[in-house]
């Protein structure tokens, strides 16, 4: 709040709510006695010719439940902040009753993250409701860029395949998920050469995989490919050790076609995982994890 | 509050029971006193009756109460038959298990009820307030415990007024307990209707609630105590909305409890064998019967007042005065503003029943509940609801084709298990990716995601932008033969996007 202004504000509303308190009591008081005329029990008016206004007195309970508020109104100011800046004798905030229902609720799943922490990753994918948990830790966390069905789109890796970059199996998943990731593919043009052989090279690696290409350009580019084989190997399978794809496969992460691998190689790029040891805790990313590895597994159980 | 005086009900009504006690007009004036506005309320010894009226309203009282306390206990399924589960959202009543979404029947529920208040209300006046609502039922049943422990009327007001002696002490203890196990089991009950009430049983032998069991169970048990015990009728007088705006509801010819000025006056006591005409007295004897009767503490011969809940225990009690003076019954009686001033027979108040506000309000009543009926015939036995997956937009696929990713909520609104198919249209050439076993428990509820894939000459036709498609989900059964078919289909509307 003393962000944006100074703190004489907060006095000012702090003396207009007891100031209102106090009148609520003091209306409550002076208008508690009324003068009627004794004789019919009207309060002696008259409008319209014959109408009277009836002295129809409120219940005294009434009244307590008046000033019960006041009271409660005065305690609750005492207790808890509202007083201005006064933080009240219980020192409440709403960050502390977060915190506190969040230790709470890390204290009631101890337990089941305490189970799922001793199983394996195959024998959790058996688990329906280790399975559940995952589910909802990936739509929550992951669903943002690889999408609801871990399918992933440009730049962002299917998970569903069995085509990983950097290693394979659940432990590579929750390092990954740990650590975060940064895959860098560096520019290779002037390790190519001319923007010809650039070309050449494009679609030496699209006949790789056996996709449309120039078979001529691709034969021209077969030499060239000796820059990218550093990597990407020799017969352009790629190498995990160096989070290298594989070239002769149909998975093209960052666009398909002559123009998005020529992108590639003259621009390079930096991809990142980013690291989610902050936001969630080891036993949340073992569960995780091997929820994502069932995900390319044959065997996927459902989640329920 | 100011009353007008231009109507007959309050121009009787200005030398009122709120009128001050006597040792408060003391003052320097005589004609003008100051008093409190907020006022310490007299307690009303209503005394007990019995007779027509009194039969009804502990038929009704019977009828609600079975109802209320019995309701849980019964089991429908291997299941409470009606529970309300709050926690997994989920609404058995009977046969039928509504989901959230289904709020529409309750909305539907309460314009039914405010309507036939509406209704009931133009015809017979505060029929509800007098015979079936809560605060009635309850006091009824509370002022019958104290009516067996204290005593009647006479007696309860020497015992309020004499000393703490033994006989008062263990008569006030016993309806006290009385009361509070009656809050406690009615408190008891209304939990049950949220949580198993079998279980809430068992846990009540060990006091082993939850906290907001505890919380309700006490909670509930309090404001009946509390309501049907002390306050009472001002709970009707000061807080009672509905009372407030039924008088928009009456007309002259609405049948409200009435006292025939005409041949009740004047009143006066008399021997049984004497004529009233030769002592030129009406027909009552002012024997104060019909206000130590009434709960709310009024005179009914002061004509209507908004006090007046319309319980008839004057109509009762005055009934059999009138039987044992050998009169005529019906001094007081429900009868109409009309019918009293134009001396209407019987038949003639019963056609004006059938007049416009009655009819409308009847046929609109009839249409509501036709249509709430009709809508609960037609009620799906599945819900789905498809949402967009909100991170990729879309993608390319295998062959240039295009894939946008769908997330399904089906939800199953019976209590046998289902199995789905899933079809999707709108667009030349989409069909869905990989389509996962959708069965669906019963009442269970679940996010299936789906890709739906548009083919690149078909998305180049449409151009780039969202386009309508639809899903039609259908419910498998299968028959005898093994054949499987697919009926109830749900249609869902989306979008597809197909990228720049």
């Amino acid at each position: 709040m003393s962000d944006f202004i100074n703190s004489g504000w907060a006095l000012y509303v702090a003396g207009i709510t007891i100031a209102g308190l106090l009148f609520c009591v003091f209306i409550l008081m002076v208008a508690s006695k009324r003068k009627v005329m004794a004789n019919d029990n009207t309060t002696g008016h008259i409008w319209d010719e014959d109408l009277k206004e009836l002295n129809n007195p409120l219940p005294r309970w009434w009244m307590w439940l008046f000033i019960i508020t006041v009271v409660f109104a005065a305690a609750y100011l005492t207790f808890y902040p509202g007083l201005g800046t006064n933080p009240g004798t219980f020192k409440w905030t709403s960050t502390g009753q977060w915190e506190a229902e969040q230790a709470k609720a890390h204290t009631a799943m101890a337990p089941v993250y305490a189970k799922f922490t001793a199983m394996s990753a195959a024998d959790l994918a058996k688990d329906p409701a280790a399975m559940g948990i995952g589910e909802r830790l990936f739509i929550n966390n992951c669903a943002q860029c690889h999408g609801s069905d871990a399918h992933g789109s440009k730049g962002f890796p299917n998970l569903t395949d069995s085509d990983w970059l950097g290693g394979s199996g659940p432990e590579y998943i929750a390092k990954t998920v740990t650590g975060g990731r940064m895959g860098v593919m560096p520019p290779m043009a002037a390790a190519v050469g001319s923007g010809e052989d650039v070309q050449n090279v494009a679609n030496y690696v699209l006949s790789l995989s056996g996709s449309p290409h120039n078979s001529l350009a691709a034969q021209l580019g077969k030499p060239k490919f000796a820059a990218c084989a550093a990597c990407h190997g020799p017969d352009g399978k790629g190498n995990q050790a160096l989070g290298a794809p594989n070239l002769t496969d149909k998975v093209w992460l960052h666009g398909w076609g002559e123009a998005a691998v020529m992108a590639m190689v003259n621009n390079g790029k930096t991809n990142v995982m980013p690291a989610f040891e902050k936001r969630l805790s080891a036993e949340q990313i073992h569960v995780l994890a091997a929820y994502v590895w069932n995900l390319s597994q044959t065997t996927a159980v459902a989640a329920k | 509050m100011s009353e007008s005086t231009g109507t007959p009900a309050s121009a009787a009504t200005l030398s009122n029971p709120a009128m001050p006690d006597a040792q408060g007009l003391v003052g320097d004036d005589a004609a003008v006193a100051v008093v409190s506005l907020y006022q310490k309320q007299k307690k009303i010894y209503a005394r007990a009756v019995s007779g027509l009226f009194a039969t009804w309203r502990w038929s009704l009282v019977w009828f609600t109460q079975l109802l209320f306390y019995g309701l849980p206990w019964l089991e429908w399924n291997n299941r409470q038959a009606v529970l309300f589960d709050l926690g997994a959202r989920r609404f058995y009543i009977g046969p039928l298990v509504l989901y959230p979404q289904d709020f529409i029947f309750l909305t539907g529920i309460l314009i039914i009820s405010a309507y036939a208040l509406f209704l009931f209300t133009a015809v017979a006046g505060r029929l509800w307030c007098g015979y079936a609502c809560p605060q009635t039922v309850y006091t009824e049943m509370f002022m019958w415990v104290e009516n067996r422990i204290e005593g009647d009327r006479t007696a309860r007001m020497k015992l309020d007024a004499g000393p703490w002696n033994l006989n008062k002490l263990w008569r006030k203890s016993a309806k006290q307990l009385a009361w509070i196990v009656m809050g406690l089991w009615t408190g008891f009950t209304f939990v049950g209707y949220f949580t198993p009430i079998k279980a809430l049983a068992a846990a009540a032998v060990g006091l082993g609630f939850g906290p907001w069991e505890w919380f309700w169970v006490l909670f509930y048990g309090f404001a009946t105590y509390g309501n049907a015990g002390f306050m009472r009728e001002q709970v009707c007088k000061y807080m009672c909305p509905y009372a407030r705006f039924q008088s928009a509801m009456f007309d002259k010819d609405t049948l409200i409890i009435s006292y025939d000025t005409e041949r009740g006056e004047p009143r006066g006591s008399r021997s049984r064998k004497a004529d009233p005409a030769k002592l030129g007295l009406g027909s009552c004897i002012d024997c104060g019967l019909c206000v130590q009767v009434c709960p709310t503490g009024i005179d009914i011969r002061k004509g209507l007042q908004y006090e007046c809940i319309g319980c008839a225990a004057c109509i009762d009690v005055c009934d059999g005065v009138m039987d044992k003076m050998n009169y005529p019954k019906g001094l007081i009686r429900y009868d109409t503003q009309n019918g009293l001033a134009q001396h209407l027979t019987p038949s003639q108040r019963l056609a004006r029943i059938f007049r416009p506000r009655v009819l409308v309000y009847t046929a609109i009543l009839g249409l509501i509940v036709l249509a709430f009926f009709i809508a609960l015939a037609m009620r799906h036995p599945f819900k789905v609801d498809v949402v967009r997956d909100r991170a990729s937009l879309a993608r390319l696929v295998d062959d240039g084709q295009i894939e946008n990713i769908y997330r399904l909520q089906i939800m199953n609104a019976t209590e046998q298990a289902q199995r789905y198919q899933v079809t999707v249209q709108g667009l030349p050439g989409i069909t869905l990716g990989a389509v996962p076993e959708m069965a669906l428990a019963p009442a269970e509820a679940r996010w299936v995601t789906l890709g739906v894939r548009v083919p690149p000459e078909s998305a180049q036709q449409a151009g780039p932008g969202a386009h309508a498609i639809q899903f039609e989900i259908g419910l498998l059964s299968t028959d005898v033969r093994g054949q499987t078919t697919a009926s109830a289909a749900v249609s869902e509307k989306s979008t597809f996007v197909v990228p720049r």
